[in-house]
């Protein structure tokens, strides 16, 4: 057990001479609520893609939960506990909610694929128990009602949600969000800071969240980093960070 | 005792009402040859597009090679068969080695193919498979232990065949279904949906490709053993890029991901095949690609079209079956809660053409939308 749910240590990657984010590093607590802000191409979904694998770091290293993740395919890191929404949603769309939530509840399931064909009685076992604990979740977000519509039918909002509970159902130990209130109205904006934080308390989650909308992230986030250019343009507490007069002026210019 | 549900049994259904009174008649001796020989070819094709559909349509890759995996099931299978022949007295115990060994060796070639060819997507695998399938018709063209180009001389069986097909037939259904209908099948359709986003939840993307690649090719296999003891000499001409698509056809049109079309269109096209190739001889032989391309237009014509889509409900097989279930039980089915997703292409929701009054009339939402509304409430 190490003293941070996350940590990484200059963390950087650069593309050809592009430098798309260097010299990162993170430390965030566990139950912590922190946020990555920044403006448009500061390299925050990049740091994202680094922690879930789709990218090799260059440079630095990042551990979770004191464990070293360099270098693992994305299936991996899911399995050792990082879990993420995506920017745009990239919902399973041709398929159900509830088997878009038991995509996600697959990967702790020890149930092989002879198993599965000869309907042997691991099967049925794992499939119970899988299907219970997905309607558990579904329910806690809302969705168990349309529980058998196709992802792509369900409103914006939903989707979202879904998105959430699909990464929940991967059992992490860290949550990924990338822009959850995007496309949103105020009052959604106000329901997503509820959902966020009952997500922290009732599975003592840890989240870490890329998000433009200002009044989310002051009325959430602990802790707050903020990236221009790919590097570290400030980070601390979230009220100290949004005083700061360097972030106001790579958001508002001089 | 679990309430019967009857999508989870429709495919046996359906192919049991196939075999079974022609089996009984074939015991009894009243089948004739051609009957038999057609029934053995309708079989294997079920065999075939069954499996073809869970590359195609579960796992949302196109593969333009499965009669090269039949190829090499049929040569090496039929090859094993011969020499087994010598062996062991009993046909029948012959038939199912041979088609094990026909079914692995397909499996091995499908994981050859497979494993440099996974990083490839869309047209460019298509492209692979399809000269893969070519090369292994190639090869085994020019081994002269597999009969060369005068093709691979099998022993004959009786009118009994098709009934060994379609139990082969039924198994690649349980198969496919059973695996469909798990956590692996979800992890199929999930990479077909979204690739990224499945390997950010853990889904093994390699190991799920190559495992749907090795099935697919190990069925494509088998049917290519009963293939050769239908149809004797094995003929390296008949695996050629024509089957494979003629596969392809038998899937898209029973429609992606679906079990019940794949084995309803395989049925269907083989029957029509066979039919227009006996019945068209001479100067009309010609003819046979004319009528069997329109009817293929129009079958995805009625399968698509919107505008058809009033006349498709009131004509679909599902109406018949709820129609005779009905009749049968004097009232309705109960809406079971099933595993299989609703269909997402509701034609009915695109409008097509906007009808004159409609749009004149100060009531701009259409009348089905209030329907549904009023029907939530």
């Amino acid at each position: 057990m190490s003293e941070y749910m996350l940590e990484t240590r200059s963390l950087g990657i650069s593309f050809g001479g592009l430098k798309a984010a260097q010299d990162i590093n993170l430390k965030i607590k566990k139950n912590q609520l922190y946020g990555l802000i920044g403006p448009n191409g500061a390299g925050k979904t990049t740091v994202f893609n680094l922690l879930t694998g789709v990218y090799r770091p260059t440079t630095g290293t990042f551990l979770l939960d004191g464990e070293e993740l360099v270098g693992k395919t994305p299936a991996e890191i899911n399995k050792k506990g990082i879990a993420r929404t995506f920017q745009n949603i990239r919902l399973f769309s041709n398929m159900s909610v509830i088997d878009n939530v038991l995509v996600g509840m697959g990967n702790s399931s020890k149930c092989n694929i002879m198993q599965s064909i000869f309907r042997l009685p691991k099967h049925f076992s794992t499939e119970k128990q899988m299907r219970s604990a997905a309607r558990e979740l579904l329910r806690v977000f809302g969705l168990d009602e349309e529980r058998r519509t196709v992802a792509s039918n369900l409103p914006y909002g939903s989707q979202r949600r879904l998105e959430m509970a699909r990464a929940l159902a991967t059992n992490p130990k860290l949550l990924l969000l990338d822009e959850p209130a995007a496309g949103m109205n105020p009052q959604e904006t106000a329901e997503l800071t509820e959902t966020i934080r009952r997500i922290r308390d009732e599975f003592d989650m840890t989240v870490l969240l890329i998000e433009h909308d200002m009044s989310l992230v002051s009325g959430l986030c602990d802790e707050l980093t903020v990236l221009n250019f790919g590097t570290t343009l400030a980070h601390g507490t979230t009220e100290e960070v949004l005083r700061h007069p360097d972030v106001i002026k790579a958001y508002l210019g001089e | 005792m679990k309430k019967f549900k009857l999508k989870h049994w429709i495919n046996y259904i359906l192919i049991l009402a196939l075999a079974i009174p022609f089996t009984v008649m074939a015991f009894t001796g009243s089948v004739k040859g051609s009957t038999s020989l057609m029934l053995a070819q309708i079989g294997y094709s079920i065999i075939l597009a069954v499996s073809l559909n869970l590359v195609v349509g579960f796992l949302g890759e196109l593969s333009l090679g499965h009669a090269g995996f039949m190829c090499a099931g049929a040569y090496i299978g039929c090859f094993t068969a011969n020499y087994l022949h010598t062996v062991i007295p009993n046909p029948t115990v012959v038939l199912i080695l041979s088609m094990i060994v026909g079914g692995l060796t397909a499996a091995v070639f499908g994981l050859i193919i497979g494993l440099p060819t996974l990083r490839l997507k869309g047209d460019y695998l298509a492209i692979v498979t399809l000269a893969f399938g070519e090369i292994i018709r190639t090869v085994f063209m020019n081994q002269e232990a597999f009969g060369g180009a005068l093709g691979l001389t099998t022993r004959k069986y009786g009118k009994t065949l098709f009934v060994i097909v379609f139990v082969m037939a039924i198994f690649t259904v349980f198969v496919t279904q059973n695996l469909m209908k798990s956590k692996h099948g979800r992890a199929i359709q999930a990479i077909r949906d979204n690739e990224i986003a499945a390997r950010a939840m853990g889904v093994n993307v390699t190991y799920y490709k190559l495992a749907v690649f090795v099935i697919a090719a190990f069925f494509a296999g088998i049917a290519g053993v009963l293939y050769g003891h239908n149809t004797t000499p094995v003929d390296y001409g008949f695996f050629s890029f024509n089957y494979s698509v003629e596969i392809l056809v038998m899937v898209v049109l029973g429609g992606m991901g679906n079990i019940t079309g794949s084995i309803l269109s395989a049925t269907l096209l083989t029957f029509i095949n066979i039919q227009l190739t006996t019945k068209l001889s001479g100067d009309l032989a010609a003819l046979k690609y004319l009528i069997y391309a329109l009817i293929l237009i129009v079958a995805v014509i009625w399968n698509n079209a919107p505008a058809l889509s009033k006349v498709r409900e009131r004509f679909s097989l599902r109406r018949l079956v709820e129609y005779i279930i009905i009749k049968f039980r004097g009232h309705r089915l109960k809406e079971d809660g099933g595993m299989e997703a609703p269909s997402t292409a509701d034609w009915s929701k695109v409008p097509t053409k906007i009808p004159m009054d409609a749009l004149l009339s100060t009531d701009i939402i259409p009348e089905q939308s209030v329907k549904e509304e009023g029907d939530k409430k």
